[in-house]
């Protein structure tokens, strides 16, 4: 009987568990399954991940409304914009006792002031990956794709994001990202169009392609070239010093979300370090929370392509939100290098 | 007679260019069939023989859930655009051609003629606001939108078979005073099921290859497998995702075995 | 148009048994598409999304382009160039899935009929796997180091690997791959059909085989070359998923660009307006070659 009773006390315990709910709206294959299980086990709330794969599409979706969700993961670039909108809400900060958790450099961002909006979530750089064996010179240059070295001619890929791309080019010819300086969006228009005939695609998934020798070269993303690297050692990658885009993907808690409570757990949950280095271990990118690097494993710790090299640090930045002006600069020229 | 008709029916060269349509058929497929047993993460380096992945998929609740909508999906859209195709297809054909005629003809093939990311954008701002007005966010939506642009797919097929069709059985059927009911059951739809056969499995694979329109229309926590994919295009993917794509196709072929040696019993 | 009140009762009839269709794509295709309409003729917001001013410049851009720099007006040949790209491949690899496909459909259709389903599932099979790993599964066998250059390099017969990934060689394989089904499906619904009969009669007037493939066989399977034509060409102008994936993604298909239009590009009433007049585009194409073939398998007949 009393195990009886105990079975039952387990099972409603169970139920009440089961209660509560949150669902997160994340970019694929960015979160953690560990992170999500351990949240539930600690706090007994089901998280549901639902995958999108760029800013804009995130963005019409929940503008649109009707969506359902409670918590999403824009860029740096897109949080402005979320705000302008209306479609999150300001953060009670009285409900985060960890908020103290970021780490200073990242608490005044551009982006959000205080963080009174956004809780970080994984911070990472758009760089150059080479491979050591085609290529033996300096990689630390937009130059590897945009006056691209006679060995990795027919060899680079070059990711097909827009912004990146344009503020990589730009940097380069000295001009700034967003610009509406012609002079300089014409060098830039210049230089690109000159450079394709040596790129070998304009794709993604290169992670795969890196590791096995398929790509010798790649604009991409530091923690997938990490991961790329875990696997195949001549991997290597580069930090432009010409100019390079730091990316940072803060949480944000919609405005019509409807587990609120929940919500406030989870960010509170994120900003504890251990559990922001599990974030780290899945995608390979550093996070923002002091503290967290004692959790990670000595490759994370160590490694240039998570820890930007000091002397290369000054020259990546977060990109600023575009005006319509030079967004439309950016679409023609886009438009005549693939047309 | 049979033989010879057969032997007649043999055109030079058909045969070679079948068989190998099938071998290249079956090539990636056996490719990803082999790289779902690799022991390394990669779908690209073959580093030595495992089933580490079949757990793997197993226990990702993410994928399961995913595979398991997407078939749900598929499987509620093929039949209600398979049915409503029929019911077109048979309206559309085999009589004087109208206006109206063409008119249903373009609507139907309508969801082929324009980029999925528009019919996707639309739908989003359509459905968003039943969904806010109404508060229901179900597979309703999705599966409303698969089965209207899987519609063209079955259609085509149906309407094709009901093309070549001799009228003349349907004639002597109601001149032996059948009912329509009647004609219909006994004699149409026996004739028109290779073409619905055909249109429903064309439907059933749209459906679950489907990622745009359900990227734009899917609510919180309806991944389909192609949705879950998609997003993982920034990591590649994943030597799972060919676990899971075996375990589809053994479960495909097992079912499918079943169904073919029950109907060939029966005949 | 006749008073024959039982032709009339018969349209009516076609219109009730069309009428879920029409309701289905009413709602789930077709009636949103107007909101496309709508939005082609609205100034573009600043962050996607529209804003509700009247607004013709979508439709201008279409077909004029403004430089960026100098602000001269000149005819807007990249969306031409782009359209023409899609249009070319989508109609190579409609030929080249034909010219595979129905040899396949008649092999399959000229079988016992138990034989006959079990190679009809054989070649739906392959496409229940997901598009992607497909294109994926295919990019590993043709790449630099991958299954068909390995097997070659080994059996001698080429000393250097041959580059096929990125190439419009491999957009154009992965292409007909992917959509033969389309092709294969409705051609083998009609020559299932074919009265092999026909043949015979053929045979004993001394027709050669050739004449008798393009005098009695072409005629009747027509209605399967259309749909099987139709549902390989229209898909295929607006793929972009394979091209990309096999093809690198160097050069921009119409299903991409209006999709930049939507995402990175934030143009949502170019997007629109593009969109309208590749529908309207495709619909006249596909009224003018469905016409065409019908009258044309007509002649045959009477």
């Amino acid at each position: 009987m009393k195990k009886l009773l105990s079975t039952v006390a387990i099972l409603c315990a169970g139920a009440a568990h089961a209660e509560g709910k949150l669902q997160l709206y994340n970019w694929g294959d960015y979160t953690s399954p560990e992170l999500l299980t351990k949240f539930e086990e600690e706090t007994g709330i089901k998280v549901t991940v639902t995958d999108y794969d760029s800013n804009d599409t995130a963005l019409a979706k929940v503008e649109a409304g009707g969506h359902g969700f409670d918590l999403v993961v824009p860029s740096a670039n897109y949080v402005p914009i979320w705000r302008e909108k209306n479609l999150i809400s300001e953060l009670d900060l009285s409900k985060l006792s960890n908020h103290g958790n970021i780490a200073s450099q990242w608490v005044d961002v551009a982006f959000d002031p205080g963080r009174k909006f956004s809780i970080p979530w994984q911070i990472g750089a758009t760089g150059i990956a080479v491979n050591s064996d085609a290529y033996s010179g300096d990689i630390n240059t937009s130059a590897i794709f945009l006056d691209t070295p006679e060995e990795l001619i027919g060899k680079v890929n070059v990711t097909p994001e827009m912004n990146d791309i344009m503020s990589l080019a730009l940097w380069y010819v000295g001009g700034e990202p967003c610009t509406e300086d012609t002079e300089k969006l014409k060098a830039a228009r210049d230089v690109l169009i000159a450079a394709k005939p040596n790129w070998q695609s304009m794709d993604y998934g290169m992670s795969e392609k890196l590791a096995a020798n398929d790509t010798m070269a790649s604009v991409y993303w530091n923690g997938a070239v990490f991961r790329a690297a875990l696997q195949n050692d001549k991997v290597q990658f580069g930090y432009p010093q010409e100019g390079f885009p730091l990316f940072m993907d803060s949480v944000v808690l919609l405005a019509d979300a409807q587990n609120t409570e929940e919500a406030y757990q989870f960010l509170n949950f994120i900003m504890v370090p251990e559990n922001a280095a599990l974030i780290s271990e899945f995608a390979r990118y550093a996070n923002g929370i002091t503290g967290s690097e004692e959790f990670m494993d000595e490759e994370m710790k160590t490694s240039p392509m998570v820890n930007i090299p000091p002397e290369l640090a000054e020259a990546g930045k977060f990109l600023p939100t575009c005006s319509a002006k030079s967004l439309e600069y950016y679409t023609a020229i886009w438009t005549e290098l693939q047309k | 007679m049979v033989d010879r008709t057969f032997a007649i029916a043999r055109l030079p060269g058909f045969a070679t260019i079948a068989v190998t349509v099938f071998v290249l058929l079956y090539l990636p497929i056996a490719m990803l069939v082999v790289f779902s047993f690799n022991a390394g993460d990669s779908v690209a380096i073959w580093e030595g023989f495992s089933f580490r992945w079949y757990p793997e998929a197993w226990s990702n609740e993410a994928v399961k859930a995913a595979t398991w909508r997407s078939l749900q999906i598929a499987t509620a859209a093929s039949i209600i655009a398979t049915t409503v195709a029929t019911m077109a297809a048979l309206g559309t054909t085999r009589r004087r051609q109208t206006k109206g005629q063409s008119f249903v003809y373009l609507m139907i093939n309508q969801p082929l003629m324009v980029p999925e990311i528009v019919t996707a954008v639309a739908l989003l701002i359509f459905f968003s606001t039943i969904k806010v007005a109404t508060g229901y966010q179900g597979l309703g939506y999705l599966i409303i939108a698969h089965a209207a642009f899987c519609t063209p797919f079955a259609y085509l097929p149906i309407r094709a078979r009901l093309e070549s069709m001799d009228l003349s059985l349907e004639t002597a059927s109601a001149d032996l005073y059948a009912s329509r009911w009647q004609t219909f059951r006994y004699i149409t739809l026996p004739l028109v099921m290779p073409g619905a056969i055909a249109g429903l499995m064309l439907a059933f694979v749209t459906s679950l290859d489907d990622v745009v329109i359900t990227l734009f229309v899917k609510s919180a926590g309806q991944d389909t497998l192609p949705t879950y994919m998609l997003a993982q295009i920034r990591r590649s993917v994943s030597a799972e995702v060919n676990a899971i794509s075996t375990l589809l196709l053994l479960l495909t072929v097992v079912l499918l075995t079943a169904f073919f040696l029950l109907t060939r019993k029966r005949t | 148009m006749t008073a024959d009140p039982k032709a009339r009762a018969e349209v009516r009839r076609g219109w009730l048994l069309s009428a879920p269709a029409l309701v289905l794509l009413a709602v789930g295709a077709t009636g949103p598409l107007l909101i496309m309409l709508v939005y082609s003729f609205l100034e573009p917001g600043q962050y996607g999304n529209v804003e509700w001013v009247l607004s013709f410049k979508a439709w201008f851009n279409v077909i004029m382009n403004r430089d960026i720099f100098d602000g001269t007006l000149t005819f807007a040949d990249a969306h031409l160039s782009i359209f023409w790209r899609s249009a070319k491949l989508a109609l190579l690899t409609t030929f080249f899935a034909f010219i595979t496909g129905f040899p396949t459909a008649w092999f399959i259709a000229t079988r016992s009929p138990g034989m006959r389903t079990a190679l009809l599932f054989l070649i739906t099979i392959p496409f229940w796997t997901n598009l992607l790993i497909r294109t994926f599964a295919i990019n590993q066998i043709i790449r630099n180091e991958g299954f068909l250059n390995t097997f070659l390099l080994w059996t001698g017969i080429i000393k250097e690997p041959i580059v096929m990934l990125y190439t419009d060689f491999a957009v154009f394989i992965g292409m007909t791959y992917v959509y033969l089904p389309l092709m294969v499906l409705p051609l083998f619904a009609t020559i299932d059909r074919f009265d092999m009969r026909l043949l015979q009669a053929g045979y004993d007037l001394y027709a050669s085989r050739w004449q008798l493939l393009r005098y009695v066989i072409v005629p009747v399977v027509k209605p399967g070359i259309i749909s099987g034509s139709i549902l390989v060409f229209i898909p295929a102008l607006g793929a972009y998923v394979t091209p990309r994936i096999l093809g690198g993604g160097r050069n921009m298909m119409i299903g991409n660009f209006i999709e930049l239009q939507f995402g990175q590009g934030r143009n949502w009433p170019l997007g629109a307006a593009l969109s309208v007049v590749l529908l309207v585009i495709v619909s006249v194409a596909l009224i003018v070659y469905t016409r065409f073939a019908t009258s044309g398998g007509n002649k045959h007949h009477g």
